[in-house]
């Protein structure tokens, strides 16, 4: 048994920036993580980071933005958070040593990208995610944070009050992949989640492959609900045979569509007739899919994306590494030629319920990053905000856990505030196959103390890897990737009733077949076969509330596109999905959007670029 | 080059008396079960590749410490189709999902920035990402690093990489920042330029496998550590003093001087850091610094 004040699972942008901000306050602080810090996938971020830093710019235009980029479905108080405080943590990771790419003058570059009013965006070439990333672990190896890596967590340690609002989070269940044991972590302040993205629900996708959501599944799980699940964003620009990301930094630069007729589509086809290509991310991706079922594509898949104007100077500059992806993953030289690009899954705008200062529902349990919904993004985000809100909610979540005041949060969590159930029947049954699972925490009747519950949740753990170990069952790797076709088939960037359904029947036999999983290495060893078949649990629970989401929400508000009704409902829909597990019978309900900012409201607007 | 078993330490474990539990009975049907489904698998697609130009053969290394039947290494023989573009790791991908579950090696992003997935293709450090499949001979034989303890399989023990990496003190460290709030440390076009390679290294560890003299002294910093070193001593915003201390760092007994410009780390680099020219350039930076202090 392991013993901190809290415990970050995840070694991201957000869990390495929370662990750090934890240790500020004074916090014995230690990462958990499945993967090297390094080895994380906030490295593979290339565009930027979205500061107001100039004295043109300010804040509330960064905020302005971002509220129209998310189509309203934002929560005012996140998104001036955000705005307000990325400034100081760019300057932060300066001061940290991180390498921008900078003015003549020495000072820290920004370029446009699309849906900003200004150029805001900060970067290290085309790789800025990795240099944010290396920067932050050298910080937390300079302040001596305990990392436990390659350390799969599975579980929270939850008590298990009927109410989840009651309830309250004492650490985390991890399995040791190098030695194959379980043990229990106590966190006597806190647990941060910061997991990342859930990409691998999907199976055209930036992500990498050990985004598979396993901290909003597991979150989940415990009683904290899922918001806003249905709003993924499918970047436009991915290489057609990976689906690696091809930087919107390119299009920010310059860089042009064009579809198989050589026409500059964003606006001879009028999808952006202002903003062009640097519309926002969810209008690009629409407008590919749109030129290629009208046979305007490429080999009828994907449209090209051309830099070669731009020069090979300012090329090696400033998207350098966009010239080694193109050449590595698909084989073209965008020097020489047009790079072929299709949209693919690329970020989750929702996630762990969380209010502005990264707490959960549940007491002691925070999120932060990707894996949390503040919301900053609503239905869809913005180039540029992911990486800043990386940090300044994983530092907001450090200090929090770790005791600092950050005064009252404006944003209710769980069903404290204003909500209403879902009117929604699903065809479909969803949720626990067969028995009801256990409860959260099912420690007894003295479920409250964190010692004897991290032990009984130990040995749930370790029945649960003893099962899949021993007996006969059928692989994982098929189920996934079933779950990964049905996603991409019907639940992608256009959606309607019939293939939603369709998804969910496909869904519930998928669970129905993960009934009788198991694993056939033996090991205990770096058994990987276990560890994949544990994340494929957390591929299905997300799925399937995603695609009840998407399947109620009968409007098209940013990323989520419906062919009954391709308009945006106000009236209706200015409100935000959540899905609570509820032990095993998951229940659709809503709660209204918040609009109201620190001194102005954000009045709906179309969203035109 | 040697692929190095850690040596194997006799289980002492208090077995029970009555002999297997039923759990290892279980487990023991399962796994030759398991293997016969394998072999079968297998055995079909080799059969199909003797009448099929488009499927590859690899040889994988296998090893594990606790499995038995592959506490001995050997090669297993996987067949996979070829598609365009495919690279080793999607090969390996492959054949794990479709014949062995067990084929272990570690991998995240694909894209070649997590550095995760450094072996030994054909006889040379690769990212198995980036490294196609159409480049290579066939049959393909892919080994973990050498000059590292395996664990299993293809999977490397990268503690002792980790520590090297971490002995040059690899963070940014200065206490002179501007006044103003919110204000950037100024630093030159050139100045980003100069350091800008050595700061996109993935601690792939390829360098450190292939070179000759880490593998001879194991104290050696070795070619990543040395550049991560590079990266801080070049940066004009740390200051001369930060600089001087990270010169001793590197200068001592088995820093910088050991290397004997083999230029193998600077071959095998997979983001194509001039690591030999940067270790040269710390030499002349130390010799300059002592002229400067004797």
């Amino acid at each position: 048994m392991h013993e901190h004040d809290v415990v970050v699972v995840g070694a991201g942008g957000a869990g390495l920036r929370a662990a750090i901000a934890a240790q500020e306050e004074g916090a014995d602080v230690a990462i958990v993580s499945k993967l090297h810090p390094v080895r994380s996938h906030t490295g593979a971020a290339e565009g930027g980071i979205n500061a107001a830093l100039r004295d043109a710019d300010s804040w509330e235009d960064h905020a302005y933005d971002t509220m129209k980029g998310s189509d309203y479905l934002g929560d005012a108080p996140a998104v001036e958070a955000l705005c307000k405080e990325s400034p100081e943590e760019v300057i932060q990771l300066e001061h940290w040593g991180m390498p921008f790419s900078r003015e003549d003058d020495g000072r820290v570059s920004q370029r446009p990208f699309g849906g900003l009013s200004f150029p805001r965006t900060t970067y290290a070439g085309a790789e800025t995610g990795h240099q944010m990333l290396h920067t932050m672990y050298e910080q937390v190896v300079k302040r001596g944070i305990t990392v436990y890596d390659e350390w799969h967590v599975m579980d929270l340690v939850v008590t298990d009050e009927p109410n989840p609002a009651d309830r309250t989070c004492h650490g985390v269940v991890a399995y040791d992949i190098q030695r194959g044991e379980v043990s229990g972590f106590e966190a006597r302040q806190g647990v941060i989640l910061a997991t990342g993205g859930m990409g691998q629900v999907f199976d055209h996708t930036t992500n990498a492959v050990a985004n598979t959501g396993d901290g909003v599944a597991m979150a989940y799980r415990a009683g904290v609900p899922m918001e806003d699940m249905e709003f993924i964003q499918f970047h436009p620009t991915t290489l057609p045979s990976t689906g690696v990301l091809i930087s919107e930094g390119v299009r920010g630069e310059g860089g042009i569509l064009y579809n198989s007729e050589g026409e500059r589509f964003m606006f001879e086809h009028g999808y952006a007739n202002n903003d062009g290509e640097l519309a926002s991310r969810d209008v690009v991706s629409r407008a590919e899919l749109t030129e290629v079922n009208e046979g305007r594509g490429i080999e009828d898949e994907y449209v090209h994306l051309d830099m070669r104007h731009l020069g090979e100077e300012r090329i090696l500059d400033r998207l350098e590494n966009i010239l080694h992806l193109a050449e590595d993953f698909e084989g073209a030289d965008g020097l020489t030629e047009p790079m072929p690009v299709k949209p693919g899954q690329h970020y989750a705008m929702g996630g762990i319920e969380t209010n502005e200062h990264g707490e959960t529902a549940i007491e002691g349990l925070y999120a932060a990053g990707e894996c949390a919904c503040a919301s900053v993004h609503g239905s869809n985000r913005l180039g540029g905000n992911a990486l800043p809100e990386l940090i300044v909610f994983g530092k907001r979540a450090g200090h929090h856990a770790a005791g600092r005041d950050l005064g009252e949060a404006a944003i209710p969590t769980g069903k404290t505030g204003e909500w209403e159930p879902a009117d929604y029947e699903f065809d479909v049954s969803v949720g626990e196959v067969g028995s009801r699972g256990p409860a959260a925490a099912d420690g007894g009747a003295v479920a409250t103390d964190a010692k004897p519950l991290l032990e009984s949740a130990v040995e749930r753990a370790r029945d649960r890897v003893e099962t899949l170990l021993s007996r006969r069952g059928r692989n994982h790797a098929e189920i996934r990737s079933q779950v990964q076709e049905t996603m991409t088939a019907h639940v992608n960037v256009f959606r309607e009733r019939e293939g939603l359904q369709t998804a969910l029947e496909d869904l519930r036999e998928a669970r129905q077949a993960y009934q009788d999983v198991a694993v056939s290495d033996p090991s205990r060893t770096f058994n990987t076969d276990l560890i994949h078949t544990m994340e494929t649990r957390n591929i299905l629970d997300i799925a399937e509330a995603l695609t009840m989401g998407a399947l109620a929400r009968e409007e098209f508000r940013g990323a989520h596109w419906r062919k009954e009704r391709q308009e945006r409902d106000d009236e209706n829909w200015l409100k935000h999905t959540l899905v609570s597990w509820n032990d095993g019978e998951p229940e659709l309900w809503y709660k209204p959007a918040i609009l109201e900012g620190e001194s102005r409201t954000y009045e709906p607007k179309v969203r035109s670029y | 080059m040697s692929t190095q078993i850690p040596k194997q330490t006799e289980k002492t474990e208090e077995t029970e008396h009555e002999g297997p539990s039923q759990g290892d009975v279980r487990r023991s049907e399962k796994r030759r079960r398991a293997a016969e489904r394998r072999e079968q698998r297998q055995a079909e697609e080799a059969e199909r590749a003797k009448t099929d130009d488009d499927t590859v053969e690899f040889r994988v290394f296998r090893y594990d410490p606790e499995v038995e039947g592959k506490q001995e290494p050997r090669f297993d023989t996987f067949y996979v189709p070829f598609t365009k573009g495919m690279t080793v790791l999607d090969a390996l991908i492959y054949a794990r999902d479709t014949y062995d579950s067990s084929l272990t090696f570690r991998h995240s992003c694909r894209q070649a920035v997590c550095g995760s997935d450094a072996m030994f293709v054909n006889g040379g450090q690769k990212l198995a990402c980036k490294t196609q499949v159409s480049d290579l001979e066939a049959p393909v034989r892919i080994e973990p690093l050498p000059h590292a303890d395996v664990t299993k399989d293809l999977v490397v023990d990268m503690e002792h990489f980790y520590d090297q990496m971490e002995a040059v003190e690899p963070y940014f460290d200065t206490d002179e920042y501007p006044d103003g709030e919110l204000e950037e440390q100024r630093q030159t076009r050139a100045n980003r330029e100069k350091i800008k390679m050595s700061t996109r290294c993935i601690w792939c560890g390829a360098c450190m496998s292939s070179c000759n003299v880490a593998a001879g002294d194991n104290e050696y910093l070795g070619p990543a550590a040395i550049n991560k070193a590079y990266r801080f001593a070049m940066d004009e915003r740390e200051g001369a003093d930060r600089k001087q201390e990270r010169l001793e760092i590197i200068e001592q007994e088995h820093g910088v001087w050991r290397c004997q410009t083999q230029f193998s780390c600077t071959e095998v680099c997979p983001k194509d850091i001039p690591l030999t020219e940067h270790i040269q350039e710390l030499k002349r930076e130390a010799v300059k610094n002592n002229l400067k202090f004797w």
